[in-house]
């Protein structure tokens, strides 16, 4: 990987900006906002690698988000024996059903030849096909939300390690990409971002309400993790060893030995914590790079000449015989998973899986920002966008809060207009980034680190 | 017949009157994406915001007013704070022309570039709105709430089944009557319209006739402000004002536009009907329709309902969908005003 | 006499000039045909004088004023009407409409000139409610026709008026065309059909590669063998 000065100036501002939060906030807070940049960054890819190389819209960012959080839990969670006795057979039965109804529906498209006819047997097999399935579905479902509906009242997962889910989540995401893919792909790109978007919407109001599957709005807590818990850490010989012999030199110093227990505590237990998230950072660092190499080299590749080929001019692509459809399918899939798999990253981080956080605003159109700020078409681009807006999300209260403060130091400390700034402290992110978005648009619209032109 | 008359007004109470009043509400909503989609050429993101600026603006008056004691006796007060929001959602619109909009415009960006920047717009007026009024629920309906009760018209005319009429649902409805009269009259009837709809159709060949394009981008926001503030300030007086709500509201005015054949004013108000109607049937629990209809012995145990209420939201999506599927073009084949 | 007249120009697209040096004139009454082989810059001179192109060089006149820079919409104030070759109607609206939409800078009453068009084309008359996008392309090219003769023009600019339709309908448009001339408005067009349109013409240009080749009076150019033998098809 050759960057350019440039580039290398980008990712200095980057860390430059961890190690400053570091020193003023503190190594916890900036590393909770390094992961959270990290996961931003590989959602970033996702969407950069359909938008940026092959022009392809997409804008149900927030579902795919939400297919790999359900992989998470899927995946991690021990499954409910008792649910799976007293629903599994049900939803098989339905499930089966489903498939007998699809295969019905694909034939009678395939071999009904008039077109009207074919709309009207098509409904009225799905119409009264799903009332069937409806009977045995719901009758499993209720059944399945009635056991232990304070604990479980789905059907669990398959108590595998989390970071699997991480796989599993890219290939649920792609599959509902897949589904989307076929009926959307060939819209307008405008249309297109507002069918992604409704979609989306779907994606998490299913996940919302179907609570044998996830829980619904009860949420799931508790999912396990891929790195250690503080609380084992602290009690762990090897692990106090290493905070003595971290801070020796400070531990010396002092004589009294109550004193210096005392401390010793303290500093396991914020090393803990630290330990942990650095082990998370270790962990999703390691998925970036990895997708990064490959985003890099695909795009590259003649695949990815051809992507840039049918971005910039569809209509002779077109006519070299390019099956453009098909290759938009591809990466619209293949951008959705990376998306996925940022997803199942973010709820393992959480270890919760709350399908009522995800809304637009937040993992639709920020994520956009990100990627029209970093530079589309740019892998190290939306990287650095991914860093750069999520450093700005978390740090734009605290800043727009002194700066209140400074500009009302004027005021009576208990002057309403003060304190409804103070309150609106929130918002002022929305205009930051609504800011920013039109600025860069207007300013520089290529993105901070712009598409590096290719003469190939 | 009296268990006929039942049904009916079971169906009219909890499927039709909603229905209308939100379909009315989602109509001038999409209409207005209408306008700026056939004029100004682009899916405007930030139109669900511009409705609730013009809401919130309304409401500040509101507030006022009732602050000073004046109001509409059994009206509610909105309606004389409502000039105020349309124009000053008016301006917010022209000036989001001026700054933002129109050098996109004039360097003939592709649309997808300005969905991008209206995604900007979007943020900031969002951003606006809270800062000023809040994020919380916020109430201004006042005047008489009722005009027919349920109970009332149980007692009047001695059926079963009560017909409850809210004010804010007849004032929605006919606002929408008559500001849908006037936006059609505008286009079909006005010179100015008619050369709105000429540069809709054809924007070369208006220049070429001598249409000033700067002329048809004001008045644009002219309609679209209005149309806006107002959907927004009669969705707000009949549920309630929130401000996430709009933001959940541009899918279904999408989805009104799109369905009716996006473009096409016409199309936009049968659209914004469409969705209205099929979200409140689709999710309607018949059961007590059917009690009524039916002899006691087919009388249904379950609800009667096609999906839960809680699949609301997507069933504007999925006919979204499927229309897209079937006939792209919409309902009325849209392309033009 | 009031006369369009471009002088010297020279236009072209994305920094590519496809006419060079061009003069070309049209008076009041007077019919002009600009003709030449496929790619010749015909259209292109067109869109120049009309200032749908900007100018690398050179300068467009009406009657005394200099009008170089002005854009194509404040020239339609003066008098000067455009017929673009493809989407000169309104689809989505009536006939009528397209026509008091071609009458949209007049402060007058425009019913007598609707009148007066739908005299000159009385199918028109007949489909006036209909949309001009059911129309056939002859009718459509009449409304086209019939919505820039509302603008009360004094030069009048077709661009190949007569491209896709039948001879017949082709006579027909030539011997409005005609028509319209004698009224006093000058017409300059573009056109395909060179023979027939030379010979109603009182000159034409005949435009190669971007360059004059040759310009005369429209029985002159038919009669010369070297413009029969390039593309008047001998």
């Amino acid at each position: 990987m050759k960057f350019d000065k440039y580039e290398w100036t980008a990712i200095s501002i980057m860390v430059f900006l961890f190690i400053l939060v570091g020193f003023i906030q503190g190594w916890s807070v900036s590393l909770v906002i390094l992961n959270m940049c990290i996961i931003s960054a590989i959602m970033t890819m996702g969407v950069n690698i359909s938008w940026g190389y092959a022009g392809v819209i997409n804008f149900g960012v927030m579902g795919f988000l939400a297919m790999g959080g359900l992989a998470a839990v899927l995946v991690s969670y021990p499954p409910v024996k008792e649910a799976w006795h007293v629903g599994g057979s049900g939803l098989g039965i339905s499930f089966i059903l489903l498939v007998a109804l699809v295969t019905v529906v694909y034939f009678i498209t395939k071999l009904v030849e008039k077109k009207s006819h074919k709309y009207w047997l098509n409904g009225l097999v799905i119409f009264f096909g799903l009332i069937i399935i409806r009977y045995f579905f719901l009758n499993a479902t209720v059944r399945i939300e009635e056991v232990d509906p304070a604990l479980a009242g789905f059907l669990g997962g398959a108590n595998l390690p989390i970071i699997f889910s991480w796989v599993v989540g890219g290939i649920f995401a792609g599959g509902v990409a897949f589904v989307i893919g076929k009926v959307a792909l060939g819209l307008r790109s405008d249309y297109l971002a507002i069918v992604t978007l409704g979609i989306s919407e779907i994606v998490v109001s299913v996940l919302k309400h179907e609570e044998w599957l996830s829980r619904g709005v009860k949420n799931v807590i508790g999912l396990k993790r891929p790195v250690p818990y503080e609380i084992n850490l602290q009690t762990s010989d090897w692990f106090i060893n290493m905070v003595m012999w971290f801070n020796s030199s400070k531990l010396n110093q002092i004589i009294d030995a109550n004193q210096k227990q005392e401390i010793l505590n303290k500093l396991i237990i914020d090393s803990s914590s630290l330990f942990v998230k650095l082990n998370y950072a270790i962990l999703f660092f390691t998925v970036m790079i990895v997708i990064y190499y490959f985003a890099n080299k695909a795009q590259i590749s003649p695949w990815g000449r051809m992507m840039r080929a049918i971005r910039d001019n569809e209509v002779s692509a077109n006519a070299m015989g390019k099956d453009i459809v098909k290759q938009h399918l591809i990466i619209f899939v293949i951008g959705a998973a990376i998306v996925g798999v940022a997803g199942a990253m973010l709820v393992t981080l959480d270890g919760l899986f709350t399908p009522s956080s995800y809304r637009p605003l937040r993992f639709t159109f920020i994520i956009w920002i990100m990627v029209i700020v970093g530079g589309s078409g740019n892998n190290l681009g939306a990287i650095f966008g991914g860093f750069v807006i999520w450093f700005a999300w978390i740090e734009v209260a605290p800043l727009t809060t002194f700066l209140i403060n400074l500009f009302t130091s004027g005021l009576d400390p208990q002057n309403a207009i003060r304190l409804h700034l103070l309150d609106s402290v929130p918002y002022f992110r929305y205009l930051l980034m609504g800011m920013v978005l039109l600025l860069i648009l207007r300013y520089r619209p290529k993105g901070i680190i712009p598409e590096k032109v290719r003469h190939s | 017949m009296v268990d006929f008359i039942n049904s009916i007004v079971v169906l009219l109470n909890f499927v039709i009157i909603p229905g209308l009043s939100y379909g009315s509400q989602l109509a001038l909503g999409a209409l207005g994406v209408t306008f700026v989609y056939a004029i100004l050429r682009f899916a405007n993101f930030a139109h669900g915001e511009l409705m609730s600026f013009g809401a919130m603006i309304t409401i500040l008056f509101t507030w006022f007013f009732q602050s000073q004691n004046i109001g509409l006796g059994i009206f509610p007060t909105a309606l004389i704070a409502l000039p105020f929001g349309i124009l000053a959602t008016i301006v917010l619109g022209l000036l989001s022309d001026k700054f933002v909009f129109k050098y996109y415009r004039k360097q003939k960006s592709v649309p997808v570039v300005l969905a991008m920047v209206s995604i900007g717009v979007m943020f900031v007026i969002n951003a606006i709105v809270r800062i000023i009024i809040g994020p919380g629920d916020k109430k201004f309906f006042d005047g008489q709430k009722f005009i027919i009760k349920a109970r009332d018209f149980k007692e009047i005319t001695g059926f079963n089944e009560g017909l409850a009429l809210k004010s804010s649902q007849v004032i929605t409805i006919l606002i929408t009557i008559a500001l849908l009269t006037f936006t059609f009259w505008f286009l079909q009837k006005t010179k100015t319209g008619k050369s709105m709809r000429a540069f809709s159709d054809n924007e070369d060949l208006a220049l070429l006739s001598g249409i000033n394009p700067d002329r048809v981008v004001f008045i644009t926001w002219l309609i679209v402000g209005t149309l806006a503030c107002v959907a927004g300030t009669l969705y707000g007086l009949d549920k309630s004002y929130q401000p996430i709500i709009y933001l959940n509201l541009v899918l279904p005015i999408f989805a009104s536009a799109i369905v009716g054949g996006i473009g096409s004013p016409f199309g936009a108000v049968v659209g914004g009907y469409v969705i209205a109607f099929s979200e409140i049937m689709v999710t309607y629990a018949y059961k007590k329709f059917f009690k009524y209809l039916l002899p006691e012995n087919l009388e249904p145990s379950s609800l009667v309902q096609l999906l839960s209420t809680d699949y609301k939201f997507a069933v504007s999506f999925t006919i979204l969908v499927i229309v897209l599927l079937i006939r792209p073009s919409g309902i009325f084949r849209g392309k033009v005003l | 006499m009031i006369s369009l007249k471009g002088v010297n120009i020279t236009a072209g697209y994305g920094g590519v000039d496809i006419i060079k040096n061009i003069n070309l004139y049209v008076n009041e009454g007077e019919i002009v045909v600009i003709v030449g082989p496929n790619g010749a810059g015909k259209s292109t001179a067109m869109k120049a004088l009309l200032g749908m192109l900007k100018l690398t060089d050179g300068s467009v006149s009406f009657a005394k004023d200099d009008i170089t820079l002005m854009l194509p919409q404040d020239r339609v104030n003066l008098g000067i009407a455009f017929v673009p070759q493809t989407n000169n109607v309104f689809t989505g609206m009536t006939v009528e409409e397209n026509l008091e939409m071609g009458g949209f800078i007049r402060s007058d009453d425009i019913k007598h000139t609707i009148e007066d068009i739908y005299n000159l084309f009385p199918i028109l008359k007949e489909k006036r409610n209909q949309n001009a996008g059911e129309l056939s392309g002859g009718q459509r090219q009449q409304v086209a026709f019939g919505r820039a003769l509302m603008t009360k023009p004094k030069i009048l600019m077709l661009d190949e008026p007569t491209a896709g339709v039948s001879p017949i309908v082709m006579d027909e448009l030539f011997a409005r065309i005609i028509e319209v001339g004698k009224t006093g408005v000058g017409i300059l067009m573009v056109e395909q059909n060179a023979k027939q349109a030379l010979n109603i013409a009182d000159r034409g240009y005949v435009l190669v590669n971007g360059k004059h080749s040759r310009e005369g009076s429209g029985q002159d150019l038919l009669n010369n063998p070297e413009v029969r033998k390039s593309f008047l098809g001998g």
